[in-house]
């Protein structure tokens, strides 16, 4: 180690290919995740708005979820998905990400306020039509707030997979622990928070499509 | 596939009732390297995240710097901070520190700037100095908040320092890497499921703390509402 540099760069040039190849797996294990955790949470959430008492008792399930260590999932679950496949490591990502989703999709569908929800029934709205128009879209902005922490930390705990198998770029992590060679250990940090900055762009420009008041409700009041 | 068996067999073990081994040994590792983490990053985070809620300077930085550092993966700064500098507590600690202190440092700006404008002009009113309002006032009202932060950072420092065995260092992770590289199913699943009692232990101890060691006048106030 006395003499290594911390990057060698023509390392990074050989392996381009590679490093490609790690990236699109480490986004895939990572953030697919992400979505089933979403498509799971709208639901979820909606029941947890409607009947309260359900909220209670799921909401301290996901606190203790929140707290499993990932390798120590990762590791009670090989058995059962096997080494190093992506499902070992997928479903406890999809876990941690409901466990960040429903608490914010409840908050989002909570509100709306009671007013713009008489105001829709009034205006002869059906109780699907509400949701989908009126209820849901003013819960997006709570959404991607939500997406945004779980992504980030979904693909940052994505690499912890590597030490059972299968954790995209966080193999780099192992591969130059092992051989003592810092510079492809640089390259995962750098190319997961690459990652990670990416999907947080992608979310704000969504959040700036999806839900235009938000962002311009945030600027009139600071 | 016996979980009964998988776990009377982990703590019943000679190995894992005496010695260095043993899982008084291993938890204590386990307190002592997330204890020293939470203590630096308390250290770090905290007087900087008070300053910067109190003065409102450079708050959109410092969202933005913890959002950042929440995407470092620390398996990748554990083995990075080994080859740069040998096996040892500094490894495992700044990897630790860097995940603990985004959240404590956001706790603290967000809880001082919740305070009441009112409350604090208030404050500013009857004669107190911009530090005593920070100590007296703001600081007060901010507890709930930093809490959850510490709540939050302390969770996720003691599921983490796992990884640390990865690279060789003590603590409840060196059950599980240690089972998995022999195929001993059990000593794996045991180590796991006592990161878990602790980081449960954890969440537990701070909803007390939250309920019964708050200042009176913040649990009147979270009454009220």
């Amino acid at each position: 180690m006395d003499d290594e540099p911390i990057v060698r760069w023509y390392w990074i040039g050989d392996h381009l290919g590679y490093l490609g190849h790690l990236l699109a797996d480490h986004a895939v294990i990572a953030l697919l995740p992400v979505l089933i955790g979403l498509l799971l949470a709208v639901p979820l959430g909606l029941a947890c708005a409607r009947f309260p008492r359900l909220y209670q008792p799921l909401s301290a399930v996901f606190n203790i979820v929140y707290a499993l260590p990932s390798l120590a999932v990762f590791v009670v679950l090989i058995p059962y998905t096997g080494l190093a496949t992506q499902a070992t490591v997928m479903i406890p990502l999809t876990f941690y990400a409901l466990a960040v989703l429903l608490p914010t999709t409840v908050d989002g569908l909570r509100a709306v306020p009671d007013a713009v929800r008489q105001a829709a029934t009034a205006m002869g709205y059906g109780p699907w039509h509400r949701l989908t128009s009126v209820e849901l879209p003013a819960a997006v902005p709570y959404l991607i707030a939500g997406l945004r922490v779980a992504a980030v930390s979904s693909i940052s705990l994505a690499s912890v997979g590597a030490l059972v198998g299968r954790g995209g770029l966080g193999y780099l992590f192992i591969d130059g622990f092992q051989r003592t060679f810092p510079t492809p250990i640089v390259a995962g940090i750098v190319l997961i928070a690459a990652l990670a900055l990416a999907v947080d762009v992608v979310l704000v420009v969504a959040r700036r499509l999806l839900a235009p008041w938000a962002v311009r409700e945030k600027g009139a009041g600071s | 596939m016996n979980w009964w068996n998988w776990l009377s067999d982990f703590f019943t073990s000679p190995d894992h009732r005496s010695g260095p081994d043993s899982i008084l040994h291993r938890v204590s590792e386990h307190l002592l390297f997330s204890g020293e983490a939470l203590l630096f990053a308390t250290l770090l985070a905290v007087p900087l995240g008070l300053l910067i809620g109190y003065t409102g300077r450079g708050v959109t930085l410092v969202t933005a710097f913890a959002g950042a550092a929440r995407a470092l993966p620390t398996l990748g700064l554990v083995t990075l901070a080994v080859l740069l500098a040998g096996v040892g507590d500094t490894a495992v600690l700044i990897p630790l520190v860097a995940l603990a202190a985004p959240p404590l440092l956001v706790a603290a700006v967000e809880g001082v700037r919740g305070t009441d404008p009112d409350v604090r002009d208030a404050a500013r009113g009857i004669g107190l100095t911009h530090p005593q309002v920070l100590w007296q006032v703001c600081l007060p009202s901010a507890a709930p908040t930093l809490l959850a932060g510490f709540r939050t950072a302390t969770v996720q420092v003691i599921a983490t320092a796992t990884v640390a065995a990865y690279v060789g260092l003590g603590g409840l992770g060196r059950y599980v890497m240690d089972g998995l590289a022999t195929r001993q199913y059990a000593v794996t699943v045991g180590g796991a499921l006592l990161v878990v009692l602790l980081a449960v232990a954890a969440q537990l101890f701070f909803s007390l703390l939250a309920r019964f060691a708050l200042p009176a006048g913040v649990r009147a106030q979270q009454r009220a509402h």
